[in-house]
């Protein structure tokens, strides 16, 4: 690890990242062991690492795993869904299970070419989606925090985004711990201080079976070519990378990014769902399920566990 | 000769070299993979052996 100027051996690596993770947890008061942690998992490597971690360390933590119906040519979800269910099982672990296309009716694919949102790619409607699926799982099922496996290189790429667009108000709420409002959960990053490479081998060494595959849509994304320019940059200047995302985090901190006081938006119910949202009427969410069609309105229970 | 392979892709280069340098030959940043032979990780001094198939691991990922 050239930022920081270490190289360990497997057993020693295998302790020093669980080490860090507590470390960044109580840096960033993210959360305590008496508070319920739902971690949203993925398949791949960073969000089962997380977890991991999270139980080696002692913390209560569940698991969830929203069920995207992402299948074309690599069976993408289906084996996803599986290594999730796989590694909980192993463990004796509890996953919420949530499938999009059981409790709203379609895939996102489908919901993607239905309200024609992102152009050719779904990845608008599935962000959209599982930011929705995970705070109402966190409410309905009172989880004090929300947990994600966003690493180091996550997190440059996207301050990068949005520094080179100059998007301020994005950059005013980006950060390890986003708190929680009444109707949204607290979000944690536990792993935002990992390069990327770091936590593959993690889950490479401590054998965790993830989804090597990428999802089929992320070809071309905006949030890879920031990575392959950040690693660019990493590889003439070691430590670039977490720089970047540091001194960003200090000079927030030291007030750079100070927002003015009518950037606090008021938030409302979703007239439909309930969810904080700042639109009059229907949650962004609930728009795009009713478009074309009549709301489907997800109750409790609406997911299985592994 | 030394076998590389990402994914769909493979590559040759000769064998004395480290990982590191064929690397570089192949154009691909160290940044973005890790290495491992018989599954087991290998780092970037490693020096490459004749006959052997070494299989990188692509860390980059999101969408």
């Amino acid at each position: 690890m050239r930022q920081h100027k270490l190289a360990l051996c497997k057993e020693h690596y295998l302790e020093w990242v669980p080490a860090q993770t507590e470390r960044i947890i109580r840096k960033y008061e993210m959360f305590t062991r008496h508070e319920k942690v739902l971690v949203a998992v993925s398949g791949g490597k960073d969000s089962l690492s997380l977890w991991d971690i999270l139980i080696r360390l002692g913390y209560q933590a569940d698991g969830l795993y929203p069920g995207l119906g992402i299948d074309e040519g690599l069976h993408y979800s289906t084996e996803s869904r599986r290594l999730n269910e796989k590694f909980a099982s192993e463990r004796g672990m509890k996953l919420h299970v949530v499938d999009v296309a059981e409790v709203y009716g379609e895939t996102i694919p489908a919901i993607a070419a239905r309200t024609h949102r992102g152009k050719e790619k779904p990845c608008s409607v599935c962000g959209l989606t599982k930011r929705h699926v995970m705070n109402r799982i966190a409410r309905d099922m009172a989880y004090d925090v929300l947990a994600t496996g966003h690493n180091l290189d996550d997190e440059a790429a996207v301050l990068l985004g949005n520094t080179l667009t100059w998007s301020g108000e994005y950059l005013l709420r980006q950060g390890p711990a986003l708190p929680g409002t009444p109707g949204l959960a607290r979000k944690v990053k536990p792993l935002c201080r990992f390069y990327e490479r770091e936590m593959a081998a993690y889950a490479i060494l401590r054998g965790i079976e993830y989804v090597y595959d990428e999802c089929p849509f992320a070809a071309g994304s905006t949030s890879i070519f920031n990575k392959q320019l950040l690693n660019d940059l990493e590889h003439e200047r070691p430590g670039a990378k977490l720089a970047f995302y540091l001194r960003f985090l200090e000079a927030r901190k030291a007030g750079l990014f100070a927002g003015r006081e009518d950037v606090q938006q008021e938030l409302q119910p979703c007239a439909n769902c309930g969810q904080p949202t700042s639109a009059p009427g229907l949650c962004a969410f609930c728009r795009m399920v009713a478009t074309g069609k009549a709301v489907v309105a997800p109750g409790p229970g609406q997911e299985t566990e592994a | 000769m030394v076998r590389i392979v990402l994914r769909e892709r493979e590559f040759e280069v000769r064998p004395g070299m480290t990982l590191q340098a064929a690397l570089d030959k192949i154009a691909i940043l160290p940044e973005a993979v890790l290495a491992t032979r018989n599954g087991e990780l290998i780092e970037e001094d490693e020096i490459l052996v004749e006959g052997e198939t070494i299989r990188l691991v692509a860390v980059i990922s999101g969408g």
